[in-house]
């Protein structure tokens, strides 16, 4: 299990450095999806059957909205190359990557190791979750009846996204 | 902008529906079988954005459409709060209140108040993501004019 | 263990996208493999060696479930993922239309 995922994460990883340096745009974005598809087979291989299936749908809307982004405006990055303040940015990123992963490294190693995390809330859940709100998916029970407020506050969120995305195309300014 | 070819038509004439019943079916069986009110409101979505692509905005309205699926989607998230707030009025002083029978595990009528909420979100998110699309098509149209 | 440092190094290739690329449309592609990688975060730590899927049957009681609450909250955060990408993505829209352009230092040399 843990060989699995690791390839597949190694895949994403490669696809995912081709889709920063890939010159046609479209190139990148098709790239992007790369990432996105092999999030669902680590879903699949965890045992969320839930995940995998709205990170499959969402992935492809995502696509959709950026490849009609991209073929209607320039589909070439324009220039290549590093002039001098690329090079201190790029040195200065890959110092800022170095320590952060060093660091992390050290905070992996007081977890507990995969696959036997403490399991002292699961059990509560996972014990009450039948009985008191009634339903077989505990994943639902626990998203729309222990967890109310998280969904109410992602509802609010999409409202939000709608709202500001009709006033940035819809509305037009004085000239 | 211009419809697709007859092939492309004739297939979504065919396959929306199906679509659109299967996203039906993930939100109904939310409480049973993996799925809820997210995914099945995605799959919606995506039937109705099909028919759009295949179609083209020649043959729909495109403006009456956004109105309505504004409309919908303001009425949906009106009814996930009213739902919420009637455990008040029930003495039990509890926001999200379970007050409807539980039932059997495992039925399609179970689990209280539960598949009310996964319908309502579900039709809620598709509203939500059409609109993001429309308001892209819409777009471009008013700028190539 | 191995697999979290391989989910890390994915956060740190968006990390460098962010900060080195100078296309909006590589920025934001970045962005979206930042999320990917927070969501595989969360589900590898709420695995249980030898666990079934979430889905109780009842003539089968008494197995061992994988953790839901980690489940729980992806699952609204991957709806969100979305809203925010379009959202970014109208913005890109309109500033490409203004300037013609998608290089970030254009765009800061330009006034009104």
């Amino acid at each position: 299990m843990e060989l699995a995922i690791s390839i597949i994460t190694g895949f994403m990883i490669l696809g995912a450095i081709y889709a920063l340096h890939a010159k046609d745009l479209l190139s990148a974005v098709i790239s992007c999806g790369i990432v996105g598809y092999g999030l669902v087979i680590c879903f699949l291989l965890l045992k969320a059957p839930d995940l995998a299936i709205v990170q499959i749908v969402v992935e492809t809307i995502t696509l959709i909205i950026m490849v009609a982004v991209v073929l209607n405006s320039s589909r070439d990055e324009g220039y290549a190359g590093l002039d001098s303040q690329g090079y201190v940015q790029a040195a200065l990123s890959l110092i800022i990557v170095v320590t952060l992963f060093y660091f992390f490294y050290i905070a992996i190693n007081n977890l507990d190791s995969f696959g036997n995390g403490s399991l002292r809330m699961a059990k509560a859940y996972i014990e009450g979750a039948a009985e008191k709100t009634g339903s077989a998916n505990l994943v639902t029970g626990v998203v729309f009846d222990f967890r109310g407020y998280d969904t109410l506050g992602e509802a609010t969120v999409l409202v939000t996204a709608v709202l500001g995305v009709i006033a940035i195309l819809r509305v037009r300014g004085k000239k | 902008m211009k419809g697709m070819t007859v092939i492309v038509k004739k297939t979504t004439q065919i396959l929306s529906g199906m679509i659109f019943l299967y996203g039906a079916y993930v939100v109904i069986h939310g409480h049973l079988t993996p799925g809820g009110g997210f995914a099945g409101g995605v799959i919606m979505a995506g039937a109705f954005i099909l028919v759009t692509l295949a179609y083209g905005s020649d043959f729909l309205n495109l403006k009456k459409e956004e109105a309505e699926s504004t409309a919908t989607e303001n009425i949906s998230i009106l009814m996930v709060i009213l739902l919420s707030i009637f455990g008040f009025f029930l003495g039990a002083k509890i926001f999200f209140l379970n007050f409807l029978p539980k039932g059997t595990l495992g039925e399609l009528v179970s689990a209280g108040v539960l598949p009310l909420y996964n319908i309502f979100v579900g039709i809620e998110v598709t509203s939500s993501i059409f609109i993001i699309f429309l308001a892209l098509i819409i777009y471009k149209e008013e700028e190539s004019t | 263990m191995i697999t979290y440092l391989l989910c890390f190094i994915l956060f740190l290739t968006g990390l460098y996208g962010v900060t080195t690329r100078r296309n909006l449309i590589k920025i934001a592609i970045s962005l979206s493999i930042m999320e990917v990688s927070i969501f595989l975060f969360f589900a590898l730590i709420g695995y249980v060696e030898g666990g079934k899927a979430p889905i109780v049957s009842p003539a089968e009681p008494d197995q061992l479930y994988v953790d839901p609450l980690p489940q729980a909250l992806v699952l609204t955060a991957i709806v969100i993922g979305l809203a925010t990408t379009s959202l970014l993505m109208a913005v890109i829209i309109r500033i490409y239309k203004k300037y013609k352009t998608f290089d970030i230092r254009e765009i800061r040399n330009l006034r009104g």
